[in-house]
């Protein structure tokens, strides 16, 4: 459904997209990772075709984002990162304006976007610029999809949200994917990659890993060990000081840890030594998550 | 087409919605255009005179009464040196000295030329021109006047005598000719502005952004901007000619269909340049402040408040660039002439280049894709 070779793109001294590579097939939910400024909205806007990239080239269903602009815009729902509807305008006036200039009706796509317009329709009158965050977030999303796009592009769509809304927002995306909507969604929310089909690791314009999140998980080798204490930062100081810690990094209320040693006897030794100068000290075996992945990737690449 | 039209929808929804935008368009101009006239009035009045008067005889009595008596001069004092009234010009007290020699009455009943000085402080170079060429007709009426009087006969006087007929504004009134120049500044400003920031507020709100992905085309998308505004900026022309009309009686001597004419075209210039100016601006800040510099020459070098003929050479070449120039000038050309559409050809040809050019690299230079 979308094919991107060697996308790069410069702003003066910045590159940030950097010969980036990667294929969504169709009916995929298809998640970008990484931090601000990773790059993951120009590479966003590149496909959407409102960008140029410098060099490489990408299509949209075998349309070429320059050539077939036009065809790409037509078939592409985008949602910008920053709320980009009419603030002066009524959520109707908005719903029916983006219909119309995609040259369909609200009442013709009515089905693809009942669930999220049902939510807001108390409020068709109110002016855009007076919802409140997630109902903004709701009406750009209608307006997304009020040409029934077969690529639905999102950029940051949960940044700012409350928890419970992202949790009703990324539902709502598994639902576009029985309707057969291919989704690229970028986030910097390390938790959410769980929730798509497959990710790509952005760090610094570049793709780390392209994969599913089991797969990226899976790729986590070494033990991954949880540990705790009274003071955390003198137990950060000394863990790092420690000949047998590999990295160690704060994570929630834990720091995580690998060990160059991972044996029961190297563990052992660990703790004893620990727990000398830190008498609630506390070490247990962790599964992995993505952002462990995520971090022990930026680690070996810098 | 019908994308167009919903475009056009959305726009003058927005428009008639931002009450403080649509009273800036409105009222502002119909009051504006109702107060300049009066500020811009080059008439000088209250011209300060102080008289030296060296003869204390009856005749140069007579002429310091007659200057007091006109509505263009205060008698500040009649001091009987010169460098008293030096004084007093150095202490901006006075605009004029008028020196009356002490042979002045006796010469004046033996029919000789006496000599006048006159001294204005050219600080104020119009107010000083001015109040000497005023000064020098209450003079020569009153050398008239007497010499009427010395011949009993009632002989008629001989000389050259310089009747001036102003023709196409004969009461030379200053309002006829700045009423419909303001009117031309007005439109061109509300054109320029409103186009200039409308844009540029969609790339800082970020809606472009959402127009940007639809398959709308460039053209589609500018002519949805540029079609509201040619229509307001008509509908306040409308009103600014009606102002002129209602409150100074200024009634077009040529036809208004001329005027309408130009009118539409020159708007679509101007327009032009306001697209121009939004491409090159990030935000609407920096679009108001290219705007307000075009608009500081467009309106310092447009003729109105300084004529064209009177600028040096480069000046007036600079000028040959100013679409108002052109304006003002058909607005004048038309009102107060009664000109046809055939005499303001070459106006109207400019304008219409001026705006293919403007509105072109506008376009080109607007991009959905960067």
């Amino acid at each position: 459904m979308v094919s991107v070779r060697g996308i790069s793109k410069r702003y003066g001294a910045v590159q940030a997209v950097a010969d980036v590579h990667f294929d969504v097939a169709r009916g995929e939910l298809f998640g970008l990772i990484g931090p601000d400024g990773a790059g993951k909205t120009s590479l966003l806007r590149i496909i959407t075709t409102v960008l140029l990239a410098d060099d490489g080239a990408a299509s949209v269903d075998g349309h070429d984002v320059v050539r077939d602009y036009r065809t790409i815009r037509s078939m592409v729902g985008y949602m910008p990162g920053r709320f980009s509807l009419y603030q002066d305008l009524s959520v109707q006036e908005n719903l029916d304006f983006f219909a119309t200039l995609f040259g369909t009706t609200v009442e013709e796509n009515y089905d693809l976007i009942r669930d999220i317009y049902v939510q807001l329709e108390p409020f068709k009158q109110r002016r855009a610029g007076n919802l409140s965050g997630g109902m903004k977030q709701k009406l750009a999303l209608c307006c997304a999809l009020i040409h029934s796009p077969t690529l639905l592009v999102l950029d940051e769509p949960t940044t700012g949200v409350d928890p419970v809304s992202r949790k009703e927002f990324w539902a709502m995306l598994r639902r576009f994917k029985e309707q057969g909507i291919t989704t690229i969604v970028s986030t910097p929310y390390m938790d959410e990659a769980r929730l798509c089909d497959r990710i790509a690791l952005m760090q610094h314009g570049r793709i780390m890993q392209t994969a599913t999140p089991d797969e990226i998980v899976a790729g986590f080798t070494t033990a991954l060990f949880a540990a705790r204490s009274a003071n955390m930062y003198a137990l950060h100081l000394d863990l790092l000081a420690h000949r047998n810690v590999e990295s160690c990094y704060t994570f929630g209320e834990y720091l995580h840890v690998t060990l160059i040693d991972s044996s029961q006897g190297a563990v052992q030794t660990l703790s004893d030594n620990l727990l000398q100068r830190h008498p609630e000290f506390e070490l247990i075996s962790m599964e992995p998550t993505v952002e462990d992945c995520f971090i022990r990737m930026t680690n070996g690449v810098s | 087409m019908s994308v167009l039209l919903h475009l056009l929808a959305k726009e003058f929804r927005q428009i008639f919605r931002d009450r403080i935008i649509l009273a800036m368009m409105m009222v502002m101009p119909a009051g504006q255009l109702i107060v300049l006239p009066l500020a811009a009035n080059f008439e000088v009045r209250n011209i300060n005179v102080c008289v030296v008067d060296h003869d204390h005889s009856t005749a140069s009595r007579r002429l310091t009464e007659s200057i007091s008596r006109s509505s263009y001069f205060t008698l500040v004092d009649v001091v009987p040196s010169m460098r008293s009234a030096m004084n007093m010009m150095a202490a901006n007290t006075i605009d004029v000295a008028l020196e009356i020699p002490h042979d002045f009455d006796r010469r004046m009943v033996r029919g000789e030329s006496p000599r006048i000085v006159l001294a204005a402080n050219a600080i104020n170079g119009m107010k000083a021109n001015i109040g000497t060429v005023y000064l020098g007709h209450v003079l020569q009426r009153f050398s008239d006047e007497q010499y009427i009087a010395a011949s009993a006969d009632g002989l008629q006087r001989r000389g050259i005598e310089i009747r001036t007929i102003d023709r196409f504004n004969p009461a030379l009134n200053y309002r006829t000719y700045m009423v419909p120049g303001i009117l031309a500044l007005l439109l061109t400003m509300i054109a320029v502005y409103l186009s200039a920031l409308n844009i540029v507020r969609e790339q800082e709100i970020g809606t472009i952004e959402q127009i940007n992905v639809t398959p709308i085309t460039k053209v589609q998308f500018i002519a949805g901007k540029l079609i509201p505004f040619w229509i307001l900026g008509l509908v306040v022309f409308s009103i600014g000619m009606l102002l002129a009309r209602v409150v100074y009686g200024v009634i077009p001597q040529g036809s208004i269909v001329t005027i309408y004419l130009f009118a539409g075209v020159y708007l679509i210039t101007v327009l032009g340049l306001g697209l121009l100016i939004s491409t090159i601006s990030r935000t609407q800040q920096q679009a108001m402040f290219m705007s307000f510099f075009f608009m500081m020459i467009f309106i310092m070098m447009g003729g109105l408040f300084t004529s064209i003929d009177s600028m040096p050479a480069w000046a007036q070449t600079i000028t040959i660039l100013n679409p108002v120039r052109y304006f003002i000038d058909v607005m004048r050309m038309v009102v107060l002439k009664g000109s046809t559409l055939y005499d303001i050809r070459h106006h109207l040809l400019v304008i219409a280049v001026m705006g293919v050019v403007l509105n072109g690299v506008a376009v080109l230079n607007y991009r959905k894709t960067n």
